[in-house]
């Protein structure tokens, strides 16, 4: 395949943000949990073209509008309360994750004596036995994409399939990185390939992945912005340009 | 009905080491932090601290009081790893039991309404299990059979919270968006010391806002101190936000320095040190 893919109008940082908002096409009236400024803007860019009916918090406590009219009240205690009641798609970020989608954002190394202590479990265990998921990693490497994660936080397929009806509820939905996106819809559920973005190589992402990747024949590259889109993420979402600072033009091809 | 107001030097004289300890807010948000800082000028230790991590267990691990922490993180928000607490915990410096966070309010839960466990999906095929043997499973007795994570009570001997308002009764007032879990964490203690950036008269509690405002109720409340800035350096909404200089000096300053300058004799001697501090900032 070739690099580049012919004339490119967005930023890398730009095929990121719309890789992200896909996440949530079709989602319906639940709860977008973007975690981090590039899935945030995809949330946001999702809800304001062709997910209307997604719900955003401002972060906190209030469920807001894109102008940040607040609708309703979402604490903590009721936030807990939804992800069971499984009316949400989050995007996590991930530390490891392996090719079942066993993510950890808890410790590297021995949990036992950590090497590199992180956040914790957090909501990861609850999130990904009770309503979609989905992950973004700013940066593509084989730090991050590991035969075998520390602590299992996410629950990946491979978990997952041993736990008979408690598991029912439990998906993930795609992996969006600064390289392409990638799901889990092959046979035995292991990370899957889906496109890589303009500028980027199988290649490139084989070399930066630490486990075999399903890779079909021909990969397609992430869409294009519509100008509507791209306007949005310009002018209405994010003027500052802090998605550059999140993935910086040049990096991974 | 007794006047519950006492200072934070009398609830730490009601504190013993190798207590089980709640301490309310969420992460870098509305922490009991006055009556933490009175807790790490006592020689209390060996403590079980249970907590939805913030500073507060950062400070406590720096200065080597926890023997044990029960949590789903820690973290100071605009500063997503929480130095102190990384350190201690990569030296060993405790032993840990973390749950996830639904886990956790489960647990609490059940142990305000004196139950052995609530059952609760979150944990299945995860590490949480892998990690702590003595998390047991709970099977369905209805036709699903679904087998659930039985999550043990989060029972607790002293429970710390801060919030906006309360009488000297112990009924307690949030102002800001979230109630995060504090009466929950009340509920769940054998007792529980509320600190407050205002005690009023009860009368003043409704007329400040709304009745569901009132988080806390006075049966579970068993001391009452008046604390203003009680929160400092998290954030107590809607009075003040999170301190971010302060809070980033104590994540970049070595523990023992760090103690030594700002733990002094009393909360006043804290205060004057930061208003210190800031005008060497400003300089």
């Amino acid at each position: 395949m070739a690099e580049g893919g012919g004339a490119v109008s967005a930023t890398r940082a730009e095929y990121c943000v719309i890789a992200c908002a896909e996440a949530w096409r079709g989602a319906g009236e639940v709860l977008a949990s973007p975690m981090g400024p590039i899935p945030s803007l995809g949330a946001r860019l999702a809800r304001l073209t062709f997910a209307p009916d997604l719900l955003l918090t401002d972060g906190e406590a209030l469920l807001v509008r894109p102008d940040g009219t607040p609708e309703g009240w979402l604490p903590y205690r009721q936030h807990l309360e939804l992800v069971a009641g499984g009316r949400r798609h989050v995007m996590m970020g991930a530390s490891q994750l392996d090719r079942y989608g066993n993510q950890n954002i808890s410790c590297v190394g021995d949990w036992a004596h950590p090497r590199r202590q992180l956040l914790g479990v957090r909501g990861a265990p609850l999130n990904t036995l009770n309503n979609p998921t989905s992950y973004w990693v700013p940066r593509h490497s084989r730090r991050v994409f590991v035969e075998r994660v520390d602590m299992v936080c996410g629950v990946g397929y491979d978990r997952a399939a041993g736990l008979g009806g408690a598991a029912r509820f439990h998906h993930l939905a795609r992996v969006v990185t600064d390289l392409g996106v990638f799901d889990f819809a092959t046979l035995d559920h292991s990370m899957r390939l889906v496109s890589v973005h303009p500028g980027v190589s199988v290649e490139r992402v084989r070399e930066a992945t630490g486990f075999p990747l399903a890779v079909a024949d021909d990969v397609p590259f992430t869409r294009e912005p519509e100008a509507e889109e791209a306007r949005l993420i310009r002018e209405v979402l994010d003027p500052a340009g802090a998605r550059a600072r999140e993935v910086p033009e040049g990096t991974g091809s | 009905m007794g006047d519950k107001t006492m200072t934070a030097e009398e609830v730490v004289s009601r504190l013993a080491s190798g207590m089980t300890l709640g301490i309310g807010g969420w992460a870098s948000r509305r922490k009991p932090m006055a009556l933490v800082r009175a807790l790490l000028r006592s020689d209390i230790g060996d403590l079980t601290v249970v907590s939805y991590g913030g500073p507060d267990v950062g400070m406590l691990a720096a200065a080597g009081r926890i023997r044990k922490l029960v949590t789903a993180f820690v973290t100071l928000d605009s500063i997503p790893l929480e130095p102190h607490y990384r350190a201690a915990r990569e030296r060993g410096g405790f032993a840990l039991r973390e749950v996830d966070e639904g886990m956790f309010q489960c647990g609490l839960r059940a142990a305000a309404q004196r139950l052995p466990f609530l059952p609760v999906r979150a944990g299945l095929g995860s590490d949480v299990m892998r990690v702590d043997p003595d998390l047991r499973t709970v099977t369905s007795p209805y036709a699903d059979g679904e087998t659930l994570v039985a999550m043990p009570a989060l029972r607790l001997d002293a429970a710390l919270v801060h919030v906006n308002r309360a009488d000297r009764l112990g009924n307690g007032q949030y102002l800001g968006p979230d109630p995060y879990f504090d009466d929950l964490f009340c509920e769940a203690a054998d007792a529980a010391y509320v600190s407050c950036e205002r005690i009023v008269d009860t009368a003043e509690l409704v007329k400040v806002a709304a009745p569901q405002s009132l988080l806390l109720k006075r049966l579970a409340v068993t001391g009452v101190v008046e604390a203003p800035n009680g929160a400092h350096f998290t954030s107590c909404a809607p009075e003040y936000g999170r301190d971010e200089e302060f809070q980033r000096r104590y994540a970049t300053t070595p523990w023992p320095e760090f103690a030594a300058r700002f733990l002094g004799a009393d909360e006043a001697a804290y205060r004057a040190a930061v208003r210190g501090w800031r005008k060497e900032e400003e300089r």
